[in-house]
């Protein structure tokens, strides 16, 4: 314990406020994870189904949805979260604290999931919507047992990279008084010059990382067959 | 069966339009084994897409069993298209189902009884003999397996149309000959109506009863598949058949100068041709004693097509003039196509 205390002093003294920044790092990415996957798996199908060469061709809505997903993924998130500042009070009656942070997470890693989730659908052959087609499925049927289902390692793949970089946007709301590990690591390892507690969140920060890929790398080869 | 008329189906790319298939009509009758062969390029493919409206024709009619699909409502038409399997060049099996699943697939998707899927699905395995691979992924099978579960899966609605696009131009020779063979048996057994798209004339040789011929888009001949061979008119046809038989081999000798059609003054060079009615090689003996004519063999071929043989032999007569006329005339006479190539006299 003493050496510790002489390594890493300022998180020793401060050792009560990692388990609960530790959660709400989590928290924010599960939640952001799992609604954005929620929304940008229909937003991809739509834009998958709705391209030229795609089984319900519509320039319109293509055109709208392909636009609107570029558009948000050209604002930088640091620029996003003021933008949204609106919206988060209309949900969630405040501007601070985790649940401030859902409304620009969300609104930024929507289209990243629905750009990952769509590659994934195009890698499917071509072929294999046309022998569906050929045995005469309808377009839902072709949606939910070819684009939803053929790829299924591709989609895991998108979601681990999509995971990843929303643990860099975390750390980045944390400068805006949403908590979690990236707060700590700019409140007392930046601004009150803590290197110790930059260190230890980094490595934590690595740890979770790791995990997510690891799990992410299994399941892509539970299944893939 | 299946009737085209006057197809065309034009691609607009920004190189300008691509006539993909211009004005064709087929008419493929019930049972038969139509084949379409053309170079890449010549629109094949996209002809026989028209015929489940894969590909939507800019004009004509597609009238298949007796209904035109260009004018079913998109319910009739996925209902017409369950009456017709359909294979492919790389097989399009879905990857994360098992074998067992993928053939299953299309019954499931019209919610037929568990039980009778299941009694389905067994015997397709038993037909192509992959009952013991049941529950792999076509990952794990070799592309002539592969192209088997895809003709299970075809074959699993009871179609009365198999459309097989390329279903051969990505195996080896032999896994070829078992998925051709396969093919012909389902025709046989079943009844089922085939339809080949092929760039290999040995496919049509192999299996098929009729034959058309595609160029740029346009069938520039089609027939029964005996007299195709036997008397090819347009140069495209002409060509494919030679991909087929080592029979036009002596035209490239003697172009080539080769010192077997190199000829003496007394010799011509000979092709004949003959069907399961005549026999050359016997005529060749009777040529010999009757007219003191001497008939050398350089080239022999013997194509069986619809279970007949049709022979063409590559002869040189040596004897005299009149002599090498009159046996000419005899083999005519009894049925026997003659063509003089070269005559020794006149180079």
């Amino acid at each position: 314990m003493d050496t510790l205390t002489n390594i890493i002093p300022n998180v020793i003294e401060r050792a009560d406020m990692f388990p609960q920044a530790i959660m709400d790092t989590l928290m924010m990415l599960t939640v952001t994870g799992v609604v954005s996957f929620l929304i940008g798996l229909p937003i991809a199908v739509i834009v998958v189904i709705t391209k030229p060469e795609g089984i319900c061709p519509n320039r319109i809505v293509f055109w709208i949805l392909d636009k609107i997903i570029n558009l948000f993924r050209a604002i930088p998130f640091v620029i996003l979260i003021p933008l949204m500042v609106g919206v988060t009070r209309f949900f969630f009656h405040t501007t601070i604290g985790i649940k401030s942070a859902f409304v620009p997470l969300i609104v930024g890693t929507v289209p990243f999931v629905a750009r990952q989730m769509e590659s994934a659908m195009e890698e499917i052959p071509g072929g294999i919507v046309e022998a569906s087609i050929s045995m005469g499925m309808t377009p839902w049927q072709i949606i939910k047992n070819v684009y939803l289902k053929q790829n299924i390692p591709g989609m895991i793949r998108g979601m681990t990279i999509t995971l990843i970089a929303v643990i860099g946007q975390i750390a980045i709301v944390g400068t805006v008084g949403a908590g979690g590990l990236g707060d700590l690591a700019i409140r007392f390892g930046w601004q009150r010059q803590m290197t110790d507690v930059t260190y230890v969140v980094l490595i934590l920060l690595l740890i979770i990382i790791s995990v997510i890929q690891f799990l992410g790398d299994w399941l892509v080869r539970k299944t893939t067959h | 069966m299946i009737r085209l008329e006057h197809v065309t189906k034009t691609f607009k790319t920004k190189d300008g339009d691509v006539h993909a298939v211009k004005d064709v009509s087929i008419h493929v009758r019930q049972g038969m084994i139509y084949g379409i062969i053309g170079f890449s390029g010549a629109g094949k493919s996209t002809l026989v897409r028209c015929i489940n409206l894969l590909e939507r024709p800019d004009e004509g009619k597609v009238i298949f069993d007796g209904e035109d699909l260009m004018e079913a409502s998109p319910s009739a038409l996925r209902k017409a298209r369950q009456k017709m399997g359909m294979i492919f060049q790389h097989f399009n099996l879905l990857p994360a189902l098992t074998i067992y699943d993928n053939i299953a697939l299309p019954l499931k998707m019209q919610k037929v009884p568990k039980a009778e899927i299941d009694r389905k699905v067994m015997e397709l395995l038993e037909l192509i003999d992959l009952v013991e691979r049941k529950d792999s992924y076509p990952s794990q099978l070799s592309g002539g397996q592969k192209q088997r579960v895809a003709i299970a899966r075809a074959l699993v609605n009871d179609p009365k149309v198999l459309l097989c696009d390329e279903a051969t131009s990505a195996l080896d020779p032999q896994t070829t000959q078992t998925i051709l063979r396969l093919i012909k048996r389902i025709n046989k057994e079943r009844g089922i109506t085939v339809v080949v798209i092929t760039h290999e004339m040995f496919v049509v040789k192999e299996i098929c009863d009729r034959v058309a011929v595609m160029d740029s888009g346009r069938v520039v001949e089609k027939g029964d598949i005996v007299p195709i061979f036997i008397h090819p008119v347009e140069e495209m046809t002409k060509n494919f058949i030679a991909t087929a038989s080592n029979s036009n081999k002596v035209d490239e000798f003697i172009k080539a100068k080769h010192p077997l059609t190199q000829l003496n003054s007394n010799q011509q060079l000979a092709r004949l041709q003959y069907d399961q009615n005549n026999t050359a090689e016997a005529m060749i003996s009777h040529i010999s004693r009757m007219f003191d004519v001497d008939c050398s063999i350089i080239f022999g071929n013997v194509e069986i097509l619809q279970d007949a043989p049709i022979g063409t032999l590559t002869v040189i007569f040596t004897g005299q003039d009149d002599r090498i006329r009159k046996s000419i005339d005899y083999l005519r006479q009894s049925g026997v196509e003659v063509e003089v190539i070269k005559r020794g006299h006149i180079d």
